[in-house]
């Protein structure tokens, strides 16, 4: 008895001891310091350059995005606080604005209650908080919309986003270029989409299709991946194993891109190029290094954030764009999609994330 | 995986001679009356889950069927078949080692939500910047610990914070996710370790390392269920946890070691999609919980517990990465993919139903009617 029971309190202390060793262990791994931490895009105030730039009327700014899922998501939010902090007349007020539309709805009442001079806001659907920017817009205060529209032009003051459609545009022709210049006949194409159920996805996905068609190409195999890198590498195989040969991919995006790639290696297939989408750090790093098969990315680029809040301080202030004539910033700006090769891409890589 | 034989085989001469003398015989007498009217049960049993079993395969087979149809020209092509077969079972690797878990925590009468969530903490957990920096080694030991912990907190507040699983572990999946994006900044993040990355492209005498690894967990998963008193106490307690607990078993104990062994498995497949991805984020192996449940649930474990075979939630798996492949090579869209799971899941179901109410009792009654 007493043999069994000194025993187990001697395995008792062991396994205390490796569990307290283990946690302390784990504890000590959940550090993420790089050595090279990520810059954010921002425009310093140039105050030399005098007019815009000039420190002006003190304004608050409200913000609001999605708990961030996607290093795009991450870096909207980097991009908007460090731009903010770049202007001495800003005062910065965010929320967070949860995991979905009803969560950001009670997140933006709260931030409209504390009045600031303008919000800028990334809804979690455009559709579904359109309520919400029209609430603002009627108590007075201006909304800049980032990135996914308002069905309703009354419910915002200023709306920049990337254009999704023009990435689609811009990938396929890039590829049709290139196979030009190859001078392949009767390619075989891939395509690997984000998440399919998004408005985003399918717009990029029409502006692909529509570009090819116009060249008399189509798509050959689609398989939606879900913005990560594991159900990237997963839509790769499968598309691998659908496509014997390939002569060009375009897959959504940088981030699922890196599962892409691994996939790529994986398969050991090196037939094809491919076309990145977003334009993340890593990425452009691949494409400058020029070891892999992604030649290329087109930009859908997180520095919308950083302009909409100097954009969104001009509003506050009541100046307008300096280089236009117009006395008031303009009501609507969608970014151009840029390809992003390994010509350029020295020039973009401080716009990366 | 050979960590959780180890653990539970020394446990057993430690405990029951702990038992106090007096209850011994009582004990040993319980312990005789459940082997001995487990065998002849045991024995219907095991042929009513070969059946279902070959009922899988026939599913299997249709499947494949369908793929030659449709595909003749990729079928004609003799390495195109084989690489696909590996194929298949890469994609069902990751998937497979979650399912082995949530088959022994279903057996046993709970349920695991929060597979997906342990899987994408564990895998963030070990390519964090200081992770990495203890090499491939660190960053196993880390997933695993890591997925260990988690099962072992699932397991202590069901058992002894009298949490209902469904609630514990869909409080876990929220908090699990949660932690991950945290630690990772909401970013992806990039595994650099060549010997990580390698799990997922070496391949052994042509089948791909992913492959051997899913065969092992299978392998030990099934000799754990059927050759070990751990996995006859698991059936026990999922089938009737008072019967199990006036046979002398510590049903506590026991749930506590099922959703750790849940855990740890989550580890392993943390690691291997990790290799896969070459990379971990906070919104990875999204929804594989239901990946995993739909699966053990067509291979014919009951979700009340007490019945269940590895063998099935295998094929159950292996079925479902078929679907997609097969989805793939015809270039159809992912939305009919998910209706014609979803009608499979049904379909499974109620064709194990006719089963259970079992064709032999029908056949049975018809013959006494004849007669």
């Amino acid at each position: 008895m007493t043999e069994h029971s000194r025993d187990l309190s001697r395995r008792r202390l062991l396994f205390g001891g490796a569990a307290v060793g283990a946690g302390v262990l784990l504890a000590g791994c959940t550090s993420n310091e790089s050595d090279q931490p990520t810059t954010a895009q921002t425009k310093g105030a140039d105050a030399a350059a005098g007019g815009n730039a000039a420190p002006g009327e003190r304004v608050t700014i409200g913000f609001s995005a999605p708990a961030a899922d996607h290093g795009w998501l991450a870096a909207i939010t980097t991009n908007a606080k460090a731009q903010a902090a770049a202007y001495s007349d800003v005062e910065f007020k965010t929320v967070e604005a949860g995991a979905d539309a009803a969560a950001q709805r009670a997140a933006l009442s709260t931030l409209i209650s504390q009045k600031p001079d303008v919000i800028v806001l990334l809804p979690a659907d455009g559709k579904e908080l359109n309520a919400a920017g029209l609430e603002a817009m009627k108590a007075g205060i201006p909304v800049v919309n980032l990135d996914r529209a308002f069905p309703d032009a009354l419910a915002y003051r200023l709306q920049i986003k990337g254009d999704n459609y023009g990435m689609g545009v811009a990938a396929a022709n890039y590829i049709v270029a290139q196979l030009k210049a190859k001078g392949v006949s009767a390619p075989i194409i891939g395509e690997i989409a984000g998440t399919d159920s998004l408005e985003l996805t399918q717009e990029r996905s029409k502006g692909f299709a529509d570009t090819l068609a116009q060249n008399g190409l189509k798509v050959n195999n689609r398989r939606p991946a879900e913005f990560t890198a594991d159900s990237g590498q997963q839509a790769a195989t499968s598309l691998f194993q659908a496509l014997p040969k390939i002569d060009a991919i375009w897959n959504h995006d940088d981030d699922q891109g890196i599962g892409v790639l691994a996939a790529v290696t994986q398969a050991n297939r090196k037939e094809f190029f491919m076309v990145g989408g977003a334009g993340s750090k890593k990425a452009i790093e691949d494409i400058q290094a020029d070891n892999t098969v992604l030649k290329a990315t087109v930009t859908y680029s997180p520095s919308m954030a950083s302009s909409a809040i100097s954009l969104a301080r001009l509003i506050a202030q009541g100046k307008g764009m300096s280089d236009l004539v117009e006395l008031q910033v303009p009501k609507e700006l969608i970014l151009a999609s840029e390809t992003i090769t390994k010509e350029n891409a020295s020039s973009y890589l401080k716009l990366g994330f | 995986m050979s960590d959780v034989t180890d653990t539970s085989t020394p446990e057993r001469p430690a405990q029951l001679p702990a038992q106090s003398p007096p209850v011994d015989p009582a004990e040993t007498a319980a312990a005789e009356q459940r082997a001995g009217g487990r065998l002849s049960w045991w024995r219907g049993e095991g042929g009513e889950g070969a059946r279902r079993n070959l009922w899988l395969i026939g599913v299997l087979v249709a499947l494949i069927v369908i793929g030659v149809i449709t595909r003749p020209d990729l079928y004609g092509d003799s390495s195109w078949v084989w690489s696909n077969i590996l194929v298949i079972l890469k994609l069902a690797s990751v998937v497979g080692v979650v399912t082995v878990g949530m088959t022994f925590v279903i057996i046993g009468g709970g349920i695991d939500l929060s597979v997906g969530a342990i899987v994408a903490l564990a895998g963030v957990w070990a390519t964090t910047v200081a992770t990495q920096s203890y090499g491939a080694g660190g960053m196993i030991f880390c997933a695993l610990a890591v997925g260990l912990c988690v099962g072992l907190v699932n397991g202590v507040l069901i058992s002894y914070g009298r949490l209902v699983p469904f609630i514990a572990t869909l409080a876990m999946l929220v908090a699990a996710r949660g932690l991950a994006a945290e630690l990772s900044d909401k970013q992806t993040q990039v595994s650099d370790n060549a010997t990580i990355n390698g799990i997922a492209s070496t391949n052994l005498f042509g089948i791909p390392l992913l492959v051997y690894i899913l065969a092992a967990v299978v392998l030990a998963g099934w000799v754990l269920l059927n050759r070990t008193t751990f996995g006859r106490r698991t059936v026990a307690v999922g089938g009737n946890p008072e019967a199990a607990r006036l046979a002398g078993i510590d049903v506590k104990r026991h749930t506590v070691l099922l959703y750790a062994l849940s855990g740890l498995c989550c580890g392993i497949a943390a690691i291997m999609l990790t290799a896969q991805a070459t990379s971990a984020q906070a919104a990875m192996a999204n929804l594989y919980e239901l990946d995993a449940i739909a699966a053990a649930i067509i291979g014919g474990t009951l979700l009340s517990g007490g019945r269940g075979t590895i063998i099935g939630s295998l094929l159950g798996v292996i079925i479902f990465s078929t679907i997609t492949n097969l989805f793939a090579i015809n270039g159809l869209t992912t939305e009919a993919q998910n209706m014609v799971k979803g009608g499979i899941i049904v379909a499974a179901v109620l064709v194990q139903q006719v089963q259970f109410r079992s064709l032999t009792q029908f056949l049975g009654r018809n013959r006494l009617t004849t007669n």
